[in-house]
């Protein structure tokens, strides 16, 4: 009987279309998009990892090669090499000596910063949503280990580390038989990645356990608490997906930090040692060389410099599309 | 204000404790020996080396005697440097870090703070972008690369200044302008956070309102609570940048104390390294309070609780 009184009230052809709701994330890549400078930061940092990850690999088939000495050849100017980028002190091509350090530089500071996510994420979740004294016990050690000098216990820790590592590739090699070049080659890497992030996560860790906190906090979580959901089914289905935005954006930001840190250990000569090379080793091999050919210098230079600039960028803008309520604009 | 830097004292000192026993273990654990790299050494030699540094007893009898003699102003000898005290060096190498320590930290306040600021004044117009594209671009640009570029495009050209060394007094000049412009980005970018968080405050709009000129807003009113964060972060870039230098001593080969840990770390030299990171540690502390105090004045909340 209503439904004959009044025809409008009915869900029939006169409603209007439903507005397709835009969630966070599309929200957020909208605004990314506006902002110039950072898209141009992500589409740097995308280029270079095509050219150390993608194109390098594909240039070394074809037969150049990063470590290949031609001492007729040394200093050949921009144009001429066989990599058009001219080559090295040692007549070594630059292009591919650059790249081949891009790929060292950047997979340290991506892998550290996978272990920072992990880490932190762990850490800081357990250390919000677990709250109360124990909680704060947790973040009193980061506190803690947040004053302690960060260059300088992480070099003491890499050098610890560096020892047992070179142990174990040896064991690799004799035992299972393994290619000694790539094992050396990555096992170079490993102490300092351990390292960097052995330390570098503990800002992560806070970010999280305060995110974690105040999520725990909310309606929804109690809600999902007394509908008897498992911690572990809240944990992951609701708390973790909420606090996706904070981690990305930091880990954005992490990034470029962990390549500063590499290459300035390694500058230092306390990172990544011959005949390993990444861009802090050839920047400081380059600035040995800056008065005989600048370019030796100017190449890993600019390219390190553009990819700082780049991630930066890029995380800013994360961070202003992601939580416009944090940044101050 | 006196429970602040009572407990600042407190966490100093805990922190250095910590800090201390972590690297006294620490350098013990790398792999290796300090005698071991000596030409010829016997093994009856470093034994006896060993013997006369104290170094063949068992590792708690060495942490125990390490506090013993810190007690007593001992920081021991360098292992690496034969008759040298760590003491002697230390004192050696902290003026020097010092004054290019405060020199570029002076320098990166001079350009960053007013970079902030203005920043904020013309927020979201060219000038606030230009001075944010300068910042990043100090964080981007760092000192080795720099570093270099001023050898080469300042010091080479002029034939005034030395390109590297510490001979003359004029020598002090381009390290420290490669270290200040890190400082500066930082300070400039935490100078315009904080302005733009006053900025936006009740009482400045009242300010305004009764038609204060912008000039004397900023002065009297918004200048010393816009500085804050950038004072916070003064102390721990002070006690960093003093002993963090690493990288600019190595260029400009400045005998500073970041060379010292280098080597220290590399010869394996126990004593230098340990000796470091607890002068280091102290450091940080002092330089924590001196900003906790300096917010302290600038803070009446924090004056009155």
């Amino acid at each position: 009987m209503a439904s004959s009184v009044n025809p409008a009230s009915s869900p029939s052809s006169e409603s209007p279309p439903v507005e397709k709701g835009s969630s966070l994330w599309t929200d957020a890549f909208f605004r990314l998009k506006k902002n110039k400078l950072a898209m141009l930061g992500g589409i740097i940092v995308i280029l270079i990892l095509i050219l150390c990850f993608i194109v390098a690999p594909i240039l070394a088939l074809t037969g150049l090669n990063a470590n290949a000495q031609d001492l007729s050849n040394r200093f050949a100017p921009i144009g001429e090499g066989q990599g058009g980028l001219g080559t090295d002190q040692l007549g070594r091509d630059l292009l591919m000596r650059v790249l081949e350090g891009g790929q060292i530089s950047l997979l340290v500071a991506i892998l550290a910063t996978l272990m920072t996510v992990t880490l932190g994420i762990i850490y800081g979740g357990i250390a919000g949503y677990v709250g109360g004294r124990i909680g704060n016990a947790m973040m009193r050690i980061v506190d803690g280990l947040l004053a302690m000098p960060f260059l300088i216990i992480v070099i003491l820790f890499r050098e610890i580390i560096s020892g047992h590592v070179d142990e174990l590739a040896r064991f690799f090699i004799d035992v299972w038989g393994w290619s000694s070049d790539s094992v050396l080659r990555f096992a170079n890497l490993i102490p300092l990645t351990i390292a960097i992030a052995g330390f570098g996560w503990l800002s992560m860790g806070r970010i999280v356990r305060s995110a974690a906190a105040s999520l725990s906090q909310q309606e929804f979580v109690e809600a999902a608490r007394s509908l008897g959901l498992s911690h572990q089914r809240i944990l992951f289905r609701h708390i973790l997906p909420n606090m996706l935005g904070p981690v990305i954006i930091y880990a954005t930001l992490t990034i470029p930090s962990f390549i500063l840190y590499e290459a300035t250990l390694s500058f230092i000569g306390l990172g990544i040692e011959p005949p390993n090379s990444s861009w802090g080793k050839l920047i400081q091999e380059g600035a040995n060389f800056m008065e005989t050919n600048l370019t030796v210098l100017a190449i890993p230079a600019v390219l390190f410099s553009l990819t700082l600039f780049a991630f930066n960028f890029l995380g800013d803008g994360l961070r202003d599309a992601l939580d416009p309520r944090a940044s101050k604009d | 204000m006196l429970r602040i830097i009572l407990s600042r004292l407190f966490q100093t000192v805990i922190v250095v404790f910590l800090l201390v026993t972590f690297t006294f273990f620490a350098v013990r654990a790398i792999p290796g020996n300090p005698f071991a790299a000596e030409k010829a050494t016997s093994p009856e030699e470093q034994a006896a080396l060993e013997a006369y540094y104290g170094l063949d007893k068992p590792l708690p009898i060495q942490y125990l005697n390490y506090w013993k003699n810190i007690s007593k102003g001992d920081f021991g000898d360098s292992l690496a440097m034969k008759g040298r005290k760590v003491s002697t060096l230390i004192s050696e190498a902290f003026p020097v870090s010092l004054k290019l320590g405060l020199l570029s930290l002076l320098l990166g306040m001079i350009i960053g703070m007013p970079l902030g600021i203005i920043a904020a004044l013309f927020h979201n117009r060219w000038q606030d972008y230009s001075a944010m594209v300068i910042a990043m671009a100090g964080i981007c640009i760092v000192a080795f690369v720099l570093g270099p570029i001023f050898q080469l495009s300042i010091a080479k050209p002029l034939s005034l200044l030395n390109v590297a060394g510490w001979q003359r007094s004029s020598d002090i000049l381009l390290p420290s302008i490669t270290l200040c412009f890190g400082v500066a980005a930082y300070l400039a970018r935490l100078t315009r956070g904080g302005m733009l968080d006053v900025l936006s405050q009740d009482y400045i709009r009242t300010a305004r309102a009764k038609g204060v000129p912008t000039l004397q807003i900023i002065s009297r009113h918004a200048l010393r609570p816009a500085l804050m964060p950038a004072v916070t972060f003064l102390g721990p870039a002070f006690a960093a940048i003093i002993t963090g230098s690493f990288v600019v001593e190595t260029i400009f080969l400045v005998p500073g104390m970041g060379q010292h840990f280098v080597l220290g770390i590399t010869s394996k030299d126990y004593n230098l390294v340990l000796g470091l990171v607890l002068f280091y540690g102290i450091l940080m502390g002092i330089a924590n309070l001196l900003s906790d105090i300096a917010l302290i004045f600038m803070d009446p909340k924090l004056r009155n609780s």
